[in-house]
């Protein structure tokens, strides 16, 4: 069963083309989920929501013009079509015929978390308070929470596409605060995919006791150094560097704006030759995925830097019509109360083959930055800031103290200039991303990586 | 159907279901948003949201459910679903409405005007503010110009006989501007607020923009120092949003914050008052009743340094053996309440931004900080965060900076406040924050 029917999808399009434009869509989302808390011992917040409504969009030139609606209700649509046509000034456009719905039906859900029993999402929650409870008698506080969501998605477009995906996210994530005397530290850990409730039946008090494990690090930490120093950054969530300081201002509204550091340096050596980068919404099952864009264009693998040199950026159908290329899926957006605008899915660099240990082994006196606590960048200038979450001082080639309160502060150019090696550890971690206000989901990762120098910044010296 | 009738028939299902208590907060709301670039719309849109959150109590369990269909049936599902997921919540014994309901009296919430604004209008109001920020000499681009407006009306109806609803309205705009080019390229950002397009003077965002773009021409990483730092009304509000959270009785309750226990201590230097006021007539967040059927008011946190209190919900308040403040806030219908702020106002000392820079003598002034929500601890209140501004030489603005990092923990800091600002703007950072600049005594500079 469709949310939106072919013939009231196709008079939906031939409203809202009335006045003109170049093309129009129609987006049409039904949303269920359930989330679940548990703090301080008690299961709590259990929440479940239901969400349905439509975005009809057209544009004429550089212009978008959309509006969108709670329901799908057919009255309600064709007000919203005919309320988005009177801000066109120009010809009606026949729409092209729709072609049959195309269901993309990617990612392969083997238990349908809606199907599972709500108590035994609880119990999950707390088998997880126990494990982080017994990581060490310093352990204060642990909050866990899990989240569901499914979320089908409809595009329609007055060239004649036709596209659904059906996506469920499951995602647990643990908080843990951890008390020596006066000093209070926090630990965190995630893990979620685009996949179905199988994704917890391996030891999910593994997170739990991951957070857990990094609060108690932490208590031990001494001042982070100050100063220009080489880092070593850790895999998964250390891929967020990737991802604030390069990919972001690969999105191609920031680059057609001259709003990116990167805009007109498709070609340029950036990196060295053994540095190569994806963003890649096909990736299996992954946190990032989506079997559609949220305009209807397959997901796929694009190669963002090859052997050090910048080969693409991320589009969306609007951007890609303006530098005559073909959209590489990356247009998504939050919900149908949003227009799409290019987004990454999962952004990562390939693995290379050094281990760990070798990255570190050369460094005598550096940062080893295992985790942020999530950062920023300004992607005219690719300038950004990281708070580092879990951080360690390398002396003499070995990792020793654990830090606190670290940030790297840098440019996107230069660090990817000073990328010096790579291990061979890829893995993908969970974050949402925010952009033009809306969150989306968004992969990030990495094997390890080593930068030649970067500015460090503490509350030492 | 009104919005109150939807949420009493919300009520109704819950308690139909088994619920010993319930309550819905039904929500409708139209918007607009129209973004200009290079002279021409590059989007605008219009769109009408509705929806309903109900909790049910189930004794001392709860649970929420929502939905954005307010037909009888889904609503009385929305209902259902609330009182199924309560059975799953564990008890607690604080759980529950406050004993005392109402509503304050707030003036201003909606304005008239907004309705009497054409698209047309509000189309030229945008690039009135691109044009005004182009206009500077060394502006290479104005990267987008925002103009945006909503009016809202929400219900709250609980099974303890209270009904009462509310309409706001809301316009605000914004744009960044560029100056210089390439790995020089410096950014800027000017805002304005109101209840409807008459409050926001287009000229002014954007020369803001432009003014905040141009003042970083040629920034540098400065060499490492401590100094007095002078925080600009933005950069303040940010910090302040973020000390506003851990005055939440929430976070105090469960040790997330670095203030629990300190009630009655002296926590800042005496220069800073600092209240919460669900009732300012020019707050944005500010309404008639909480997120829970509670009349708001208005609440000193901080006045003569010392830490008067924390912000309460009913469930916090009965917990701690004292009164709700109004401050089970509301994102949205899509979830619970939870302690939060409503308006955080600096109350404004006596020295001009020009006053409080002469004061400084030889340091910084940040206009701009990167990184914040990741780069403080928000329980033991350490920070270090990337930030941009102009050195302070000889009691005047000198040289621009950029790339270097400021530290401290927000302790330290207020303690080190050593003269707070006259001129308080509202600032929709850190949640909706009135704050003036505010001058630290000494803080830690990492450059080069």
């Amino acid at each position: 069963m469709t949310l939106v029917d072919r013939e009231l999808a196709a008079s939906v399009l031939e409203r809202a083309l009335s006045r003109g434009g170049d093309l129009a869509e129609l987006y049409a989302e039904a949303r269920q989920g359930f989330s679940l808390t548990l703090d301080d011992r008690r299961v709590e917040r259990p929440q479940g929501g239901r969400e349905r409504g439509v975005c009809v969009r057209v544009v004429q030139g550089e212009s978008s013009y959309y509006g969108y609606v709670d329901g799908t209700a057919e009255a309600d649509l064709l007000r919203v079509a005919d309320s988005v046509a009177q801000a066109v000034r120009g010809e009606a456009r026949r729409p092209a015929a729709l072609s049959a719905l195309w269901s993309a039906n990617g990612h392969a859900v083997t238990v349908h978390p809606e199907e599972v029993e709500a108590r035994r999402k609880a119990d999950l929650l707390r088998a997880c308070d126990e494990r982080a409870r017994a990581a060490g008698a310093e352990v204060a506080q642990v909050r866990v929470g899990y989240a569901e969501s499914r979320r089908l998605v409809e595009v329609y477009g007055s060239d004649g596409r036709a596209a659904a995906d059906d996506r469920t996210r499951v995602r647990l994530s643990a908080q843990v605060v951890a008390r020596r005397d006066d000093r209070v530290e926090t630990g965190t850990d995630t893990r979620g995919g685009h996949v179905g409730f199988e994704l917890l039946d391996s030891d999910p008090e593994e997170v739990a006791k991951k957070a857990a494990g990094r609060a108690l690090t932490l208590l031990d930490a001494v001042d982070a150094p100050t100063g220009r120093l080489p880092v070593v950054v850790g895999n998964g969530f250390g891929g967020v560097l990737l991802h604030e300081a390069v990919g972001h201002g690969l999105e191609a509204d920031a680059v057609q704006k001259g709003a990116s550091v990167y805009a007109g340096r498709i070609g340029e050596q950036l990196a060295a030759e053994f540095v190569t980068a994806y963003d890649d919404g096909s990736r299996p099952n992954e946190w990032g995925s989506d079997g559609i864009d949220d305009e209807g264009t397959p997901t796929r693998r694009t190669t963002i830097i090859e052997a050090g040199r910048l080969t693409s950026y991320l589009y969306d159908l609007l951007r890609a019509r303006k530098d005559g290329v073909e959209s590489t899926g990356n247009g998504r957006r939050e919900s149908f109360r949003h227009l799409p605008v290019p987004r990454m899915t999962n952004t990562f660099f390939a693995p290379g083959d050094a281990t760990p240990d070798e990255l570190i082994g050369d460094v005598e006196r550096g940062l080893y930055a295992v985790s942020f606590g999530g950062g920023q960048v300004e992607p005219a200038t690719g300038d950004f800031v990281f708070g580092v979450s879990e951080g360690y001082l390398i002396e003499g080639g070995r990792v020793t103290a654990p830090v606190r309160g670290a940030t790297l502060v840098g440019n996107g150019v230069e660090a990817l200039g000073a990328i010096d090696g790579i291990g061979a550890d890829l893995e993908i971690a969970t974050g949402y991303c925010g952009k033009a206000g809306q969150s989306v989901a968004a992969g990030v990762g990495q094997p390890h990586v080593r930068l030649r120098e970067l500015t460090v910044g503490g509350t030492g010296s | 159907m009104s919005l109150e009738e939807a949420a009493r028939t919300a009520v109704d299902a819950a308690l139909a279901a088994g619920a010993s208590d319930a309550e819905a907060w039904a929500e409708e709301s139209t918007s607009r948003r129209i973004r200009v670039y290079g002279g021409e719309v590059e989007s605008l849109s219009d769109a009408g949201g509705r929806g309903v959150g109900v909790r049910a109590f189930a004794g001392a369990r709860s649970g929420y459910a929502y939905g954005t269909d307010l037909s009888d049936e889904e609503v009385a599902q929305v209902a259902r679903t609330a009182r199924e997921a309560a059975d799953v919540a564990d008890e607690d014994e604080h759980a529950g409405f406050p004993a005392e309901f109402g509503t304050a009296a707030v003036d201003g919430l909606a304005s008239a005007a907004l309705a009497e604004w054409s698209t047309a209008r509000k189309v030229e109001l945008a690039l009135a503010i691109e044009r005004a920020a182009r206009a500077h000499e060394g502006v290479t681009q104005v990267e987008n110009a925002v103009y945006s407006d909503a009016e809202g009306t929400v219900a709250l109806v609980n099974s303890r006989g209270f009904s009462a609803t509310y309409s706001a309205t809301q316009a605000w705009a914004y744009a960044s501007a560029f100056a210089g080019a390439g790995a020089d390229l410096m950014t800027g950002l000017g805002v304005g607020l109101g209840r409807d397009p008459d409050a926001l003077d287009a000229e002014a965002i954007g020369d803001e923009a432009a003014e905040r773009a141009l003042a970083l021409m040629g920034a540098r990483r400065p060499e490492s120092r401590r100094c007095p730092v002078v925080l600009d009304a933005f950069v303040a509000a940010s910090f302040l949003g973020f000390i506003g959270s851990m005055l939440s009785a929430e976070a105090v309750q469960r040790g997330r914050s670095l203030f629990a226990g300190r009630e009655g201590d002296e926590v800042a230097d005496p220069a800073l008052a600092l209240v919460d006021d669900g009732t300012h007539p020019e707050g944005p967040a500010s309404a008639p009743f909480d997120g829970e059927g509670s009349p708001t008011r208005r609440t000193p946190l901080i006045e003569g340094g010392r830490l008067l209190g924390f912000l309460y919900d009913a469930r916090t308040a009965r917990k701690a053996g004292t009164q709700t403040t109004g401050n089970a806030s509301r994102g949205s219908y899509r979830s619970p309440p939870s302690v939060g702020t409503t308006n955080l106002i600096v109350e404004p000392g006596a020295d001009d931004l020009a006053g409080l820079i002469r004061t400084a003598g030889d340091g910084l002034y940040v206009t701009d900080v990167a990184g914040l929500h990741s780069g403080v601890n928000p329980v033991s209140g350490t920070f270090s965060v990337g930030a941009s501004g102009r050195l302070i030489e000889n009691g005047e603005l000198g040289t621009p900076v950029r790339e270097l990092t400021i530290a401290s923990d927000l302790v330290s800091m207020l303690r080190a406040v050593r003269s707070v600002g006259s001129e308080g703007r509202w600032v929709p950072f850190g949640g909706s924050v009135k704050a003036p600049p505010v001058l630290i005594g000494e803080m830690s500079v990492s450059g080069s």
